[in-house]
């Protein structure tokens, strides 16, 4: 089985966010990237079908600060390949990574044939539309959000895969391969992998790095206005020593009759 | 003389040199068997400084100084171990006399100040096993087996006792008093034989009976010797010789770089390590002083070593055999086998068993290398994960931004230099815990209050501190650890200060013994109760009034006993007036708050009955009329301030770091003024 | 026909979602303020009694195919670009939650046309739809336009409340056709339903729901304790679950329960936008939480900044006092 896994840098929000001099975009200093959640869960389930069913995984990644750090840490936890598009711009949205993934998938040797490509169903920076189902569109292959658990046939032609709905609900369905799956978390949490051995793939593997395609998706959404959040209302808080909240707890339940 | 009996036609020397010499071939084989084991370890340099080694074997074995640790088993042993030295004496003249009986070679039981000393010790050496046995059998303290084994050997060593006695109590029989040596407990009994009829008669026989039986028991002993637990007799005095010198807080490294880290294969420890495993008596004080066994969680220093040596002696043979074969499978995974990784993750790396070992047993340096592998499959709890990834990504385990690291600070009515861009004496490697904990961050800023009234020039590198990586280290994150050490090298390296000191003694811990380019080179470097210490001893600290507390005042095992810093915050108490009362376990026996070794990352394991750092606390309680708990570490405030709560003990007993101590008797509250030394008093 | 405003009602097991409603009222303020039409697309297989819900809307176009019975991303998709093409409506709005995930993106990639995720807001400024959307996860906001028309918005949870879409009246309904593909290479097979037995909390008065604060499974007797002396239940946030210290069926949020009980209480829960979407109703809102900064002290009626271990047992002894005082 091949299985491709598109990672994403996304703004790391453990770092305050603050709005860059032009009023519309994030500023660069005081931002740090790190790899998008789902996107981590798409690399365990690509790494845990690889052990179920053998095969190669292969990471792709735009180019991005501390990208790198991500993709020998993908290595060193059983990915077989490493790949780095370079040269794009800065600032890119996600329909338009989204599409240089798609071009890069469909005219790069070293990454075909996938049987299948996976990617997190959703980033905290989808401001334009998800990934998985650019990629699905723009390759022309069948395409299923949210999927949290994955079966490969025996004949490799096929797959079963399992969507969440609401209420824990969950659906299951059957895709032609090859296709795009967007995960929304892998059957097992993202494995550890210590550090010693991500600097050992550091020094064992050599990132593959391929030219951003010329041809760009045009724009469709301009950000008028970046804003921080207004926060609407806050909650009263409650202070001093535990047993005096514990008491005007009880205070306010009393008076709706809960207690 | 004894072998002078012949049997039939064998004659009694050719008799003894048979078993002697099956004894001994017994004893050898098996003794080569055990080094031949040995050698399948990792090869590691143990000869270096021998003056050193010279002085342990003297201090540790001759001086038996840690059996002492336990008085009531302690005098019974040493007495015993001299016993046994002098035996060693006596029954050797004893069987080369019986074996070359024409040779006239003297004995120690003609030697006229000699006998009487062996005479003695062998009542003295029975006395020891009495009480040894009482303690043993009766008693039974934990960690302590009854084993056939164990039974065995007290009996081996009591008869040998009997039958010396008695061989010589026959001896001297017929000898006219007076004449010859001061023995007395042979010459008591030579009066009790003398004076029955029969045994007066068979005196000689009788005689030449116990000394067969003492030296055949002997012999046998010589040959069981090597497949029991008393096999630590011999390897003792080399696991003693072979331990190691470097500092406990130094953690051995990587063998080589790029090696893999850990070890969980026989093959794989070292050959140290191994012999661990061999020496190991068997007596329990390492239980007996671990803080997570005592608590009923699965940690069990003495258990794990007991495991090695089972797993070294069942499948060692086969890899001696296989050493042509092809390696790889044949040795069941030690892991998951004999050691379960409970027993593993529960160690906080107190270094109390390590401590007590008599024979000096690396329970550390096994467990980190167990862990190491563990860590190196993934197979580690998800709460550890979280805090592993954090500290690789943001430098602390709290998950917060680096730049977040300065933000106690903005308490302050001043800004304390910023040593990446100029220069200070001393250096204050916080630590993440002073700077990120919510409930700390106020002492943090006491204290720098108190160095500013103290006109200490002190800086800090804000953003640029991150973890120091010792408890990365003892979880088994060994590549962590290199990383971390790494990034902080460089940024110590462009930092311009002279001396370094920490509030967290696993921050101190690490940086003055793991970090080769300060303490060691131009930066010496302390735990700030010795800077305290000093301040208050040249005066630069003035006490604005003394506090009326009675206190009690708990070691940090990363300050004392891994680093032997017990005078400094008492000298700190001391200034400031308390009236301190010691706990039972204080100094280096304090007893572990059971946060280190990366157990604050953890999850609970097992059902404990207790927490040691409930333990603890009930035990500060419990010192008449003590008030207050002192610390000089964080994670020992924050596991007691939770352990107050969850026993309940939060209005009898309140614990305090001894900065907020230092801070109140210099008058600092906090945002109140600061002055170096109290202004004089108007005429 | 041309130049409407269109909804995309989300349809799913014979329900129409919540979010559609708030959906419905967002969209016919715009189309108000755009002097436009407010028109629903209801895509399913035998569903056209749902309709009658819709009656916000001036019209419904009912789309009937047996591949819409059970919806995938591509069916969804597929009818709703042949719609689009054929239509040319103003603008669509699109629900966003599980059910109709990825159709939104799919629509606009097929389409040549701009999508616009997460908002929160669409104002109407010069004639022109802006879009105040949410980003990080709630940290930042951004204010968007579309390049071209039509665009395709999914719309989050919160932007209006839900009964201002319902009215009592029926639209007028008008039936559409579309061409599905015969063998479409996604096929749904089956539901997985969640572990039937326990509690459905989205029947329960009051809710302690814990999330990683509770920092264990051991501790989880905290909250089950306090649940018990208020006479209620306990549910969790995903993190929550996905360790296992509690089952699916406890999930409130996105993936999970929508839960509306008269008393909510969140023990160590941060208040990211996908457990909110799933609580937000709630009648009174206490959070506890040891960072005081925590998103969920902004939707809380009153919090706690603390420590969840220390603060439930106080409070649970309370509650327990409290409870005999007035009995006895």
């Amino acid at each position: 089985m091949n299985i491709l896994v598109l990672l994403r840098m996304v703004a790391d929000v453990v770092e305050e966010l603050e709005i860059a001099a032009d009023g519309k975009s994030l500023a660069l200093e005081s931002l740090r990237m790190i790899l998008s959640e789902s996107d981590g869960h798409a690399l365990e389930e690509a790494l845990l079908l690889k052990e179920r069913y053998g095969g190669q995984v292969t990471v792709v990644a735009l180019d991005a600060p501390e990208v790198d750090d991500v993709l020998f840490a993908s290595l060193a936890k059983g990915a077989d390949r490493a790949t780095k598009v370079t040269g794009a711009e800065t600032g890119l949205t996600s329909r338009g990574m989204a599409h240089i993934f798609s071009q890069v998938i469909a005219t790069a040797a070293s990454l075909k044939p996938a049987d299948l490509i996976l990617t997190g169903t959703q980033a905290i920076d989808d401001l334009d539309g998800l990934v998985a189902p650019l990629v699905a569109h723009f390759l022309r292959l069948p395409f299923v959000p949210i999927v949290v658990q994955v079966a490969v046939e025996k004949s490799g032609s096929m797959a079963t895969v399992v969507k969440e709905y609401p209420g824990g609900v969950r659906g299951e369905f059957e895709v032609r391969l090859p296709a795009v799956l967007g995960i929304q978390a892998a059957e097992k949490p993202p494995r550890y992998v210590p550090v010693a051995k991500v600097r050992a793939a550091a020094k064992a593997h050599k990132i593959e790095c391929l030219p951003v395609p010329s041809q760009l998706e045009p724009l469709f959404v301009e950000v008028l206005q970046m804003m921080k959040p207004e926060v609407a209302g806050h909650a009263e808080m409650l202070e001093g020593p535990a047993e005096k909240i514990a008491g005007k707890v009880c205070e306010i339940l009393a008076a709706r009759g809960l207690v | 003389m004894p072998t002078s009996v012949n049997l039939g036609p064998v004659p009694g020397w050719a008799i003894l040199w048979l078993v002697f010499l099956v004894a001994v071939g017994l004893f050898a084989w098996r003794v080569v068997f055990l080094l031949r084991l040995l050698r399948l370890g990792q090869p590691e340099n143990r000869l270096d400084h021998i003056p050193a080694r010279l002085r342990r074997l003297l201090v540790y074995v001759f001086g038996q100084l840690r059996l002492l640790d336990e008085p009531l088993v302690g005098i019974p042993h040493v007495l015993i171990f001299y016993g046994f030295v002098v035996f060693l004496m006596a029954t050797t003249g004893m069987i080369l006399q019986g074996l070359l009986p024409g040779l006239r070679i003297p004995t120690v039981e003609q030697s006229r100040y000699l006998a009487p000393v062996v005479d003695i010790f062998a009542v003295l050496v029975l006395g020891g096993l009495a009480v040894s046995s009482f303690r043993r059998f009766v008693l039974r303290p934990a960690g302590l087996q009854l084993t056939v084994d164990a039974t065995l050997v007290n009996v081996l060593i009591a008869s040998l006792m009997v039958t010396y006695l008695l061989a010589e109590g026959f001896r001297l029989v017929g000898q006219s008093a007076g004449a010859g040596l001061w023995l007395p407990v042979g010459s008591w009994l030579a009066g009790l034989f003398q004076s029955s009829a029969p045994l007066r008669a068979g005196a000689l026989t009788f005689h030449r009976l116990f000394w067969w039986m003492h030296v055949l028991i002997v012999l046998f002993f010589l040959a069981y010797l090597p497949y029991s637990k008393h096999l630590h007799l011999l390897a003792a005095p080399f696991s003693v010789f072979f331990s190691r010198l470097d500092p406990p807080g130094r953690l051995p490294g990587l063998a080589r770089e790029g090696s893999r880290p850990g070890a969980e294969r026989l093959e794989e420890f070292t050959w140290r390590q191994l012999l661990s495993a061999l020496a190991c008596a068997e007596c329990g004080r390492c239980e007996r002083v671990c803080p997570s066994n005592q608590c009923g969680e699965p940690c069990s220093p003495r258990q794990l070593i007991h495991n090695l040596k089972e797993q070294l002696l069942r499948y060692g043979p086969a890899l001696l055999a296989k050493a042509r074969a092809a390696p790889g499978d044949g040795e069941p995974a030690l892991i998951g086998g004999l050691i379960a990784p409970a027993e593993l993750w529960t160690c906080t790396t107190c270094l109390a068993c390590v401590d007590r070992c008599p024979v000096f047993n690396e329970h550390l340096s096994i467990t980190v290398d167990l862990r190491r592998r563990l860590l190196e499959r993934g197979e580690i709890d998800r709460r550890l994960e979280e805090a592993l990834r954090n500290l690789t990504r943001y430098g602390n385990s709290f998950g917060q931004s680096e730049r977040k690291r300065a933000v106690w600070t903005q308490g302050l009515d001043f800004k304390p230099k910023d040593v990446r861009k100029e220069p200070a004496e001393w250096l204050w490697y916080q630590g993440e815990y002073a700077c990120y904990h919510p409930a700390l961050q106020g002492m943090t800023r006491s204290l720098a209050r108190v160095l500013r009234a103290a006109e200490l020039d002190f800086g800090i590198l804000y953003e640029a501190e991150r973890n120091s990586g010792n408890d990365a280290r003892r979880v088994g994150e060994e590549g962590l650890f290199e990383l971390l050490r790494e990034k902080n090298a460089a940024t110590l390296q462009s930092a311009r200060f002279n001396n370094l000191f920490s509030t967290d003694p696993h921050v101190y811990n690490t940086l003055k013994n793991e970090y080769p380019d300060l303490n060691h080179g131009r930066h010496p470097v302390y735990h700030y109760t010795e800077l305290l210490a000093d301040l208050f001893e040249r005066g630069r600290l003035k006490v604005a009034h003394k506090l009326p507390y009675r206190v009690t005042y708990h070691d940090p095992c990363y300050l004392g006993r891994y680093n032997g810093v017990y005078q400094a915050p008492r000298a700190v108490l001391k200034a400031l007036g308390v009236d301190l009362k010691e706990m039972p376990r204080s100094h280096r026996n304090s007893f572990c708050c059971g946060g280190g070794g990366g157990r604050v990352w953890m999850e609970e394991i097992g059902e404990p009955h207790s927490r040691p750092s409930e333990s603890r606390v009930r035990e500060a309680a419990g010192v008449d009329g003590v008030q207050t708990l002192v610390v000089a570490c964080p994670k020992d405030y924050v596991m007691f301030s939770d352990a107050l709560k969850t026993t309940g003990l939060e209005g009898r007993l309140a614990v305090k770091d001894l900065t907020e101590l230092v801070a109140e008797a210099l008058g600092l509250e906090s945002g109140a003024p600061v002055s170096a030394t109290p202004k004089p008093q108007a005429a | 026909m041309a130049g409407n405003i269109w909804v995309l009602a989300e349809q799913w097991r014979g329900q129409v979602s919540e979010l559609t409603y708030e959906v419905l009222a967002l969209g016919s303020e715009v189309a108000t303020a755009l002097g436009l039409k407010l028109q629903v697309v209801l895509l399913g297989h035998k569903v056209k009694s749902l309709a009658d819900t819709l009656g916000k809307a001036d019209s419904v176009l009912y789309v009937d195919h047996p591949a819409l019975e059970e919806p995938t991303a591509e069916t969804q998709s597929s009818a709703l670009a042949q719609l689009v093409k054929e239509l040319q409506p103003q603008s669509v709005l699109i629900p966003l939650t599980n059910i109709t995930l990825g159709v939104g993106t799919l629509v606009s990639a097929q389409l040549q046309l701009p999508g616009i995720n997460f908002c929160r807001d669409l104002r109407v400024v010069d004639g022109r739809l802006q879009a105040h959307c949410v980003l990080y996860g709630g940290k930042m906001e951004v204010l968007v336009t579309a390049l071209r028309e039509p665009a395709i918005l999914g719309i989050s949870p919160g932007a209006r409340p839900a009964e201002k879409g319902r009215v009592a009246q029926a639209p007028a309904v008008e039936e559409v056709t579309v061409t599905l593909p015969e063998a479409p290479p996604v096929r749904f097979k089956k539901y997985i339903e969640p572990e039937a037995g326990g509690v459905d909390i989205t029947k329960q008065d009051v809710l302690v729901a814990v999330g990683r604060g509770i920092q264990g499974q051991d501790n989880m007797t905290l909250a089950e304790e306090l649940a018990q002396a208020l006479g209620g239940a306990v549910c969790g946030s995903r993190p929550v679950i996905d360790q296992g210290w509690l089952p699916l069926a406890r999930q409130v949020g996105k993936s999970g329960l929508t839960v509306k009980p008269k008393l909510y209480l969140a023990a160590g829960i941060s208040g990211a936008p996908e457990h909110v979407e799933g609580m937000k109703n709630a009648d009174l809102i206490i959070a506890v939480n040891t960072d005081p900064q925590a998103p969920i002290f902004n939707l809380a009626h009153y919090g706690i900044a603390g420590d969840v271990l220390e603060i439930l047992p106080v409070l649970t002894q309370e509650v327990r006092k409290t409870i005999l005082k007035k009995a006895g």
